[in-house]
């Protein structure tokens, strides 16, 4: 890891002001920029800590939405009584990704801003529906995901805070990678004020809706509904974890169950 | 430099670091205290655990400057003064769970916040997927997790003193 400056500010206007430094970057629990910064696939000037920034933090619930700060980590997700009681399915992938140290560091704001195409949140907040608040601005989920690793945040822009509207059902499955325990394929479905909606995540580039799956729950929300639903492999990811054709089989396979999952 | 204020087992250490020095540095080179170990360095094998304001953490994912302020417990700090053994230790020696040892302190920092974390005790299932951060290449897991499950008795309160390992 090359050298950098540190800071930690205590607002949000302080660390914008910090991120206009083009070569800065904001880090949030650390589990995804310090493995990278050893590969050296990074050199910034200065590392601005997010954790001191109190606008930052927090869970609640504002009417039919949640509202989870960016700088909340994966261990408190998981154990939120607001979470569990209106998003269950939310707070069981929040305990249930990497392991129980990455959980104890890691935060949604920085799995989101970073959008790995092979990252369990991506696919609640698009199937959701989830409106991503910013330094500068709001932006919808459906605009929000750009393809692999890629966002619509620009450079020096923060993640604030994620609301997810409140579902009727919601249900999450995964095919874990057996090494790296990674998501292979994953499917988020959700029924609610937001229609139905169905996210893969895993098995393209970046996390997509599946609209055939989409209109099948819609007119019948069960497992049968898209059981003889096939995913095209022509978009997905090949590579020696698995075929598209695999992940394509896979998508069936966890709709199905998280149908089940979402009851 | 930074510099970089923190309590490790119960003393305090004013330390000057780099940017870059990752908490387990400081821990191993700054204040030469190498029973936490670093087995890959990429966030995987757990060997590198230790307690940062009482949660389990990788030391080598986390700047030492993160740790500015905190209270860090490493295996060094578990036992008591007098020598006597924290439980989790006593039995990883009742129930025979390490080989080379290589990733026993980390196991050990694991376990406990594990144990911690369920205070109506867990099942060998949860016990197996709650060290899902932590890798061992010698014992196969059988004797930690027979371990964790004893020592979770007497820390709880369960039991007052471990149960035996069968001969
Ligand atoms: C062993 C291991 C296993 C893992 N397994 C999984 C898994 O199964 N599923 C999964 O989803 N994830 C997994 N992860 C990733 C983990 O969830 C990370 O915590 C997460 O991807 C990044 O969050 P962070 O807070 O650590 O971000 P950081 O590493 O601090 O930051 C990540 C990126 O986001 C930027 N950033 C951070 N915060 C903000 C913000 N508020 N606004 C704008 N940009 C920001 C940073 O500059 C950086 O580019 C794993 C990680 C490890 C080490
Ligand atoms: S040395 Fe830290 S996880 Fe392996
Ligand atoms: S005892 Fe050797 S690595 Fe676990």
């Amino acid at each position: 890891m090359y050298d950098f400056a540190f800071h930690k500010p205590s607002s949000l206007s302080e660390a914008v002001a910090l991120l206009a430094d083009p070569d800065a970057r904001p880090i949030s629990g650390g589990q995804t920029i310090l493995p990278a910064l050893k590969h050296r696939l990074d050199r910034p000037s200065a590392l601005v800590d997010l954790s001191g920034i109190a606008e930052l933090r927090g869970i609640r619930r504002e009417g039919d939405r949640i509202v989870i700060g960016a700088m909340s980590r994966h261990a408190e997700i998981s154990r939120d009584p607001t979470v569990a009681a209106a998003i269950p399915a939310l707070a069981r992938m929040a305990g249930n990704l990497g392991d129980t140290q990455v959980r104890n560091r890691g935060t949604m704001g920085g799995s989101l801003a970073n959008n790995d195409p092979a990252a369990d949140y991506p696919a609640a907040a698009l199937g959701l529906g989830a409106t991503f608040v910013t330094s500068r601005r709001r932006i919808g989920a459906d605009d929000y995901f750009q393809g692999m690793f890629a966002t619509a945040l620009e450079p020096g822009e923060l993640l604030t805070a994620i609301e997810f509207p409140v579902p009727e059902k919601a249900g999450y499955a995964k095919m874990r990678n057996p090494a790296s325990r990674y998501v292979m394929t994953g499917v988020f479905v959700a029924r609610g004020p937001m229609g139905v909606r169905v996210a893969v995540n895993g098995a393209g580039p970046g996390v997509f809706r599946q609209a055939e799956m989409e209109a099948a729950l819609a007119a019948n929300w069960s497992a049968d509904a898209v059981a003889g639903i096939r995913q095209s492999p022509d978009t997905l990811n090949g590579d020696i974890h698995g075929s598209a054709e695999y992940r394509a089989h896979l998508v069936t396979v966890m709709a199905k169950r998280a149908v089940l999952d979402a009851g | 430099m930074p510099s970089v204020s923190l309590t490790v087992n119960g003393q305090p250490h004013s330390v000057e670091v780099e940017g870059r020095t990752l908490l387990v540095e400081l821990l191993r080179e700054k204040l030469r205290l190498t029973g936490t170990h670093v087995g890959c360095d990429t966030s995987q094998c757990g060997a590198c655990v230790v307690h940062v304001d009482g949660e389990s953490v990788k030391s080598c994912t986390i700047l030492a400057v993160q740790a500015d302020g905190s209270a860090v417990t490493t295996i060094e700090g578990l036992a008591a003064p007098d020598g006597t053994l924290h439980p989790m230790q006593e039995a990883f020696r009742e129930y025979h769970a390490l080989q080379c040892g290589f990733c026993t302190p980390g196991m050990v920092m694991s376990a406990i916040d594990l144990v911690k974390k369920h205070p109506d005790g867990m099942s060998e299932h949860e016990i197996r997927e709650g060290l899902e951060g932590n890798l061992c290449r010698c014992t196969g897991y059988h004797n930690i997790v027979k371990a964790i499950a004893a020592a979770q008795e007497v820390i709880h309160g369960r039991r007052e003193t471990l149960a035996p390992a069968e001969a």
